[in-house]
């Protein structure tokens, strides 16, 4: 069987990737992208901690299942938001929205 | 309604009218006079019910008709307050009603009802007359009424009210809160035209002048009910109460006085002030500035009693003590101050012009005759002659007013610059006005004492008598000589008023008064002569016995035991017909030729006496010197310059530096550093890191993001290194 550390050092990497695009990607969906990445490392975590360690319960596929429902709202109102801003300013480089600022 | 209740309420209508017409009616006339007016009347029925009542209860004197109420807890007891008649306060209470009604009804015409409103006239000064066209274009200037008439009925009815509380009371709290009352009144009534500075100053002159008296009087007071314990007359006047006051020494033992001396020469001391006797006697000739119906007949027939009617009252007590028909201390001050006011004033009446003066002067003389009397123990005559004077000399002095009133309709109509009380300016008027002339001589001849027809001749005769009786000789001398005096100035003043001719334009246009002044007029004279009757004493020859010596038998009822009639002897009956008739005779042998712009023949006569007369015997200017000029001077110089901005106001100054200092002080050293200081460096702080932070919003969601991961990497290692055990 393959031991716990793998999946966690695999999960951190995809986190860290993901944390990546966040913080460097210009495009919006990029960023969006970035987040999905980090969200699904954190499942990655999850359903190896309860695989490994306490798998006589679901918690851990629950709050997997959770964060999908969230990852997926998210994905929604975020990309909903692009579209609206791209409309408006003909662009979806992270950069340009700057107005909320002092 | 039993007699008490009717006692009880005989002050309040007038008043009800001083407060209906005060709060309710004063914009009209005719109903403010009707309310008043009407109130008189009813205190004058319920005075009348009373007297009758009183005249036919046997034995009134020692079972007088008496209620009492408690009003006032004085520690574990009641201080009380109730009404009493007695044979004294009925006889009282008929003249006071009678007068007081017809003053009522004269004001009505003396302040010109039914006359047109005045060209120019002003609230607080006499009506000047308004300008009327007849039927053919012809313009006349005639009285106008008086611009604050229902002031006036307002004021005389509360007046009204304070005399009737004084007689019915029986103790000599109520009678001393009636007894201010007056004296309130007297000062708004003397000042009704309160725009004239004359009248400005005899209003505070009277009130000023009374109040000396009064504050002795309220001594006394205090005096007696810390000695006695209580107020009320049948307390007083107990003989074992009596007995202690008259052998206990007054406070301080001074000149050897008894209590009960002490308290009547307090008491007699309010009765100089109030019933105007020298010397206090400077207010009432000055109190003839207010209007004719208040000035004079308040000033003479009713509150100037007042102080009379207080001492005759209060005369057990002056007399406590006194053995064999010795004088106490206090009679013996009555005696010597009244008998010289007498005289004094006579002689005063005889050099003055003004037809109102005279008056005044011979009230004070009349009153200064009662006090006499009282002195010498002639109880009954003192108290006979006030009801009699009272009568005669409100008749004299509305007669007066209607003399004057007659008068100024000439001046209003010939428009001559005449002074329509001077009277020497009048003569003549007994074919103008008949009704004022017979009325006045008959009130004239009572003042004088002429024989057998008059009240004025039976009162001052039982005076001289009792004097004369009991031995006094200097008083019966000073008593019969003034009497001389009063017949002279009294025949004077008729002769140069009513006889020979017109002396002005003004007196030939004169025109009677109308009815409402006449009718008062007519009743009071036929009281003048007929009140005389009730007092004959039995002794008289021929018509004595005729009718009962109701005065006597009546009033004398009062004391504790009936003073005896004195035997009849012709002397003082000769020297009392030889100087009324010598008086009379003298005064129009004098004067009956008197012509317009003549020098006085008095003052021909007398040279520098008549101007020593003519001014008083300079009393006002004494009283200015002595009185009146340091009391300003004081106030000026010691209470203004001294006490109240030196001290009162360098204290006051003196603190409000301190304060001013002080708050400076944590101005500067608190409350700017320390409050104002942490309050800008709280707001300028976080205005300051507000600049520095705004930095950081920079509107880019990465760069906020890097942040987030900073600070939770930060947060993480914080966490781990401090929380987390190696």
């Amino acid at each position: 069987m393959i031991p716990l550390s793998w999946y966690l050092i695999f999960a951190a990497i995809l986190f860290c990737v993901g944390l990546y695009g966040v913080l460097v990607r210009k495009n919006a969906i990029a960023i969006l992208m970035g987040i999905e990445l980090m969200l699904n490392s954190i499942n990655v975590n999850l359903i190896a901690f309860w695989r490994y360690r306490s798998s006589d319960g679901i918690a851990g596929q629950a709050f997997a299942i959770i964060v999908f429902a969230v990852a997926a709202a998210e994905v929604a109102v975020g990309l909903a938001l692009i579209i609206s801003i791209y409309r408006r300013r003909s662009s979806v480089v992270a950069d340009d929205m700057n107005m909320m600022k002092w | 309604m039993s007699i008490e209740s009717i006692i009880w309420l005989l002050p309040l209508p007038p008043l009800l009218a001083f407060f209906l017409i005060v709060l309710f009616t004063n914009r009209y006339k005719a109903l403010s006079h009707g309310i008043a007016v009407g109130t008189a009347l009813l205190s004058w029925l319920g005075s009348m019910v009373v007297f009758f009542r009183a005249i036919r209860t046997e034995r009134l004197g020692t079972n007088p008709f008496v209620s009492v109420l408690n009003w006032l807890p004085t520690g574990d007891r009641w201080f009380q307050i109730g009404v009493r008649i007695d044979p004294l306060s009925a006889a009282t209470l008929f003249f006071v009603a009678w007068t007081v009604l017809m003053i009522f009804i004269y004001s009505v015409g003396y302040h010109n009802y039914g006359q047109p409103k005045g060209d120019h006239d002003k609230p607080g000064l006499q009506p000047h007359g308004a300008t009327v066209a007849d039927e053919h274009g012809h313009k006349h200037v005639v009285p106008s009424i008086e611009p604050m008439y229902s002031r006036f009925f307002a004021f005389i009815g509360l007046f009204a009210f304070g005399m009737y509380t004084l007689v019915v009371s029986d103790n000599l709290l109520t009678l001393f809160v009636g007894w201010e009352i007056m004296g309130l009144c007297s000062y708004l009534l003397i000042g009704f035209w309160y725009q004239k500075p004359s009248a400005r100053a005899a209003m505070i002159k009277a009130f000023m002048t009374t109040r000396v008296g009064d504050v002795f009087m309220l001594l006394g007071l205090a005096y007696l009910y810390t000695t006695v314990g209580s107020l009320s007359y049948s307390e007083i006047f107990k003989p074992e109460t009596l007995q202690m006051l008259a052998s206990t020494p007054a406070i301080g033992g001074i000149l050897g006085l008894s209590a009960a001396g002490m308290i009547g020469i307090l008491l007699f001391i309010g009765t100089v002030g109030k019933s105007a006797q020298w010397p206090l006697h400077v207010w009432l000739p000055d109190a003839m500035e207010g209007p004719t119906p208040v000035s004079a007949m308040i000033h003479a027939a009713t509150m100037v009693s007042a102080g009379v009617y207080m001492v005759i009252r209060m005369f057990p007590l002056l007399q406590a003590g006194s053995e064999a028909g010795h004088l106490t201390p206090a009679m013996s001050l009555m005696t010597v101050i009244g008998a010289f006011t007498a005289i004094f004033a006579a002689t005063i009446a005889v050099a003055q012009n003004d037809i109102k003066r005279v008056l005044a002067y011979s009230t004070i003389s009349q009153l200064g005759y009662m006090i006499a009397a009282l002195g010498i123990g002639a109880y009954v005559a003192a108290a006979f002659h006030l009801i009699t004077h009272a009568f005669f000399k409100a008749l004299l002095f509305l007669g007066s007013g209607s003399v004057i009133h007659g008068v100024e309709h000439g001046v209003l109509h010939t428009g001559e610059h005449v002074d329509p009380q001077d009277m020497f300016n009048m003569g003549g008027l007994r074919k103008k006005m008949p009704v004022t002339f017979w009325t006045f001589l008959i009130g004239g001849f009572a003042l004088s004492g002429f024989p057998l027809i008059t009240a004025g001749f039976w009162s001052k005769d039982e005076i001289l008598a009792d004097a004369f009786g009991h031995g006094h000789w200097a008083v019966f001398i000073t008593l019969a000589l003034a009497a001389l005096l009063t017949a002279f100035y009294t025949m004077r003043q008729i002769t140069l008023t009513f006889l020979g001719e017109s002396r002005t334009q003004s007196a030939q246009h004169a025109q009677e008064t109308p009815w409402t002044m006449t009718l008062p007029l007519v009743v009071l004279a036929v009281f003048a002569v007929a009140i005389g009757w009730a007092g004959i004493s039995e002794s008289f020859p021929i018509i004595g016995g005729l009718l009962p010596n109701f005065a006597h038998e009546f009033i004398g009822g009062t004391l504790a035991e009936l003073p005896e009639t004195l035997p009849f002897n012709i002397w003082p009956l000769i020297v009392s017909l030889v100087v009324a008739l010598g008086g009379l005779a003298l005064g129009w042998l004098v004067y009956r030729n008197q012509k317009a712009g003549a020098e006085d023949p008095l003052k021909i006569a007398l040279g520098p006496v008549h101007k020593l007369l003519k001014n008083k015997y300079y009393f006002d200017e004494l009283y200015d010197t002595i009185f009146v000029r340091p009391a300003y001077w004081l106030a000026d110089n010691f209470t203004n310059q001294i006490l109240d901005r030196g001290i009162i106001d360098g204290i006051l100054h003196f603190i409000a530096r301190v304060a001013s200092n002080v708050g400076t002080i944590f101005r500067n050293y608190f409350d700017k550093p320390i409050v104002n200081g942490f309050g800008d460096f709280v707001g300028e702080g976080i205005k300051k890191a507000g600049r520095g932070l705004k930095i950081i919003q920079t509107g880019r969601v990465q760069q906020y993001l890097l942040m987030a991961l900073v600070l939770a990497f930060g947060a993480m290692f914080y966490f781990v290194f401090t929380f987390v055990q190696h």
